[in-house]
């Protein structure tokens, strides 16, 4: 059994404080009168009021909601087809070039990758707006969930789906009824990561976005440029709420799972 | 059928979405600045037939190229932009290896809270973790409040739109890409080997600097290529938190495309600096694969 040593204990004391403290502060500060944010002037709930008065800042949310969820939503798809090909497609020409392209966007500067989409986008005439936007950030997070979809498909027992094929199955039915469901914590956290990275990406976004539409860390990044606002503290807090709350929950579900499934086992063991 | 389906649908995606703008990125680097829409020149007229493609080539030259690097302004960001990477990187091993290290070393019971706890920062808005140092850092800021209360300054420092104030920023939002493979690789260590060497007369701290730090090499190479490579293109923390003063080179992309609209020049800027990133790039990816290897 291992213990808590002293230096342990200091550097991950330490280690979290500075993770956490500056959220912690923005939490607090949200909360006060004054609208110099860093002068204290007693607890009060107004910017909230104000913000969500604030239509400009609620436009803004609904349409970074709107390309997050249809943007993971087919990300999700082209991705774990992807991970599919790279994974059981075997050789096929350009197969080099086909896994370059999955890696490469994930280490990819995103002032490069916004750059290039909007040439692309103005090269061959298509206004810039929410559906340009939809199609760049598809781009990148196929990438995210493809490589997660395959470090679970690269360990997954192919016989299940041959034991399926030889039953009588088709192709497409081996898939959805024995691969899809055991691959499916995967592909689920790959749509919860391409949301995220959609929900919070501003470069990309700034770039391939044009006057028409706005997203909402392109609006904060406008407020924000000019200094800290009380009303973005009171955003801050709402969007680290619904994060946490999020996380806690997936990871609650996923243990609760895993002790159904270790009782599952103990008791077909002994029957 | 079926396969090439599966394969054409991503394939052909990427190939539109990812590859070919690059190309366009490449050829307009080449091209001249234009008042026109779009600004540069030349411009592909298929309607002339090969005389227009041959045209179209012949006016491609190496002009915007020639122009950084005359231009010390490019230079220094290069460098700059390399060498703040390099320190924020080797800071955030500093600040990561003692986290993953308690944390591979707490009780089992405990990992589990741990590992949210590092992973929760990871989901949270990137924009909103860099604009938290700005309250924090500013002159009249929380930082500066709490020195001054304390009495161990009586003028406030100026740290927010100084490097200072970008290292910082880096080293906070990139922790969690440091701590997570060395903590993997910490893991997996085998604790009976430090025992062993214990008993065979080592001090704690040789055993650790023999054993473990050689032991989790991989884990600490992963995590400084994830904090080094995207940091070299980082846009947010600089412009947010570094000023006029701190040099960057996605900064500076940013600046020439956005606000002097010179696209064919910030087109040069990005094609060199995907060319800086190459080496590291290939470096990492033969990291993994060779750490793959060796686990498979």
């Amino acid at each position: 059994m291992r213990r808590f040593t002293w230096f342990n204990a200091t550097s991950l004391t330490l280690g979290f404080a500075f993770l956490y403290l500056p959220m912690v502060l923005l939490i607090i500060y949200s909360f006060n009168e004054s609208k110099l944010v860093t002068v204290w002037a007693g607890f009060s709930t107004k910017w909230y009021g104000e913000l969500l008065r604030n239509e400009a800042f609620l436009d803004a949310a609904w349409v970074t909601l709107q390309v997050a969820f249809v943007s993971s939503t087919i990300a999700t798809v082209l991705g774990t087809m992807a991970a599919y090909v790279m994974v059981r497609a075997g050789r096929f020409a350009g197969r080099t070039l086909f896994s370059g392209m999955i890696y490469a966007p994930l280490v990819m500067p995103e002032v490069i990758t916004g750059l290039s989409l909007l040439l692309l986008f103005i090269g061959i005439g298509l206004d810039r707006g929410v559906f340009t936007i939809i199609l760049a950030h598809t781009t990148f997070s196929m990438c995210y969930v493809s490589v997660v979809v395959s470090s679970r498909l690269v360990s997954f027992d192919r016989s299940l789906e041959e034991a399926a094929l030889d039953l009588g199955c088709s192709p497409m039915q081996a898939f959805r009824l024995v691969t899809l469901p055991i691959i499916a914590p995967a592909v689920i956290s790959g749509w919860l990561l391409a949301f995220t990275l959609s929900l919070d990406d501003l470069v990309i976004a700034s770039f391939t976005a044009g006057p028409s539409a706005t997203t909402l860390p392109i609006k904060i990044w406008s407020s924000i440029r000019l200094g800290v606002s009380p009303e973005i503290n009171a955003l801050s807090t709402l969007m680290i709420a619904v994060v946490a709350v999020g996380v806690i929950t997936a990871s609650i579900v996923t243990k609760r799972a895993a002790l159904r499934q270790q009782a599952d086992q103990r008791a077909a063991e002994r029957a | 059928m079926r396969r090439a389906t599966l394969i054409l649908v991503p394939y052909l995606w990427l190939l539109a979405l990812f590859l070919v703008p690059f190309v366009i990125v490449l050829k307009i680097s080449l091209s001249d600045t234009a008042l026109a829409i779009p600004p540069y020149t030349p411009t592909l007229d298929f309607g002339a037939g090969w005389q227009g493609i041959r045209d179209f080539f012949s006016q491609l030259d190496l002009e915007n190229f020639w122009f950084l690097s005359t231009d010390d302004l490019y230079w220094k960001a290069y460098l700059s932009s390399v060498k703040i990477a390099a320190i924020a990187t080797f800071l955030t091993l500093l600040a990561g290896y003692p986290i993953a290290y308690g944390m591979a070393n707490a009780p089992d019971h405990w990992r589990p809270t741990l590992m949210l706890l590092v992973i929760l920062p990871f989901w949270t808005s990137f924009l909103i973790r860099v604009y938290s140092w700005m309250g924090i850092l500013s002159g009249e800021g929380y930082l500066n409040q709490f020195l001054m209360w304390t009495g161990l300054i009586s003028q406030p420092l100026t740290i927010l739109n100084t490097p200072i104030a970008v290292y910082i920023g880096i080293v906070y939002t990139y922790l969690p890409f440091m701590i997570l493979p060395i903590y993997a690789a910490l893991e997996r260590m085998d604790a009976s080997l430090l025992e062993a060497a214990e008993d065979l007369g080592c001090s704690r701290f040789k055993a650790f600097w023999l054993i473990t730090i050689p032991l989790s090499r991989n884990g600490i190479i992963a995590g400084c290529f994830l904090v080094f490579i995207p940091t070299i293109g980082e846009f947010v923390i600089p412009s947010l938190l570094g000023g006029s003063r701190t040099l960057m080179i996605g900064k500076v992309l940013w600046e020439e495309f956005f606000n002097n609209r010179d696209w064919p020049v910030a087109s040069a800027v990005a094609v060199i600096l995907l060319l800086i990133l190459i080496v590291p790039i290939i470096l990492f990816q033969r990291n993994e694969q060779k750490q793959r290897e060796a686990e498979g």
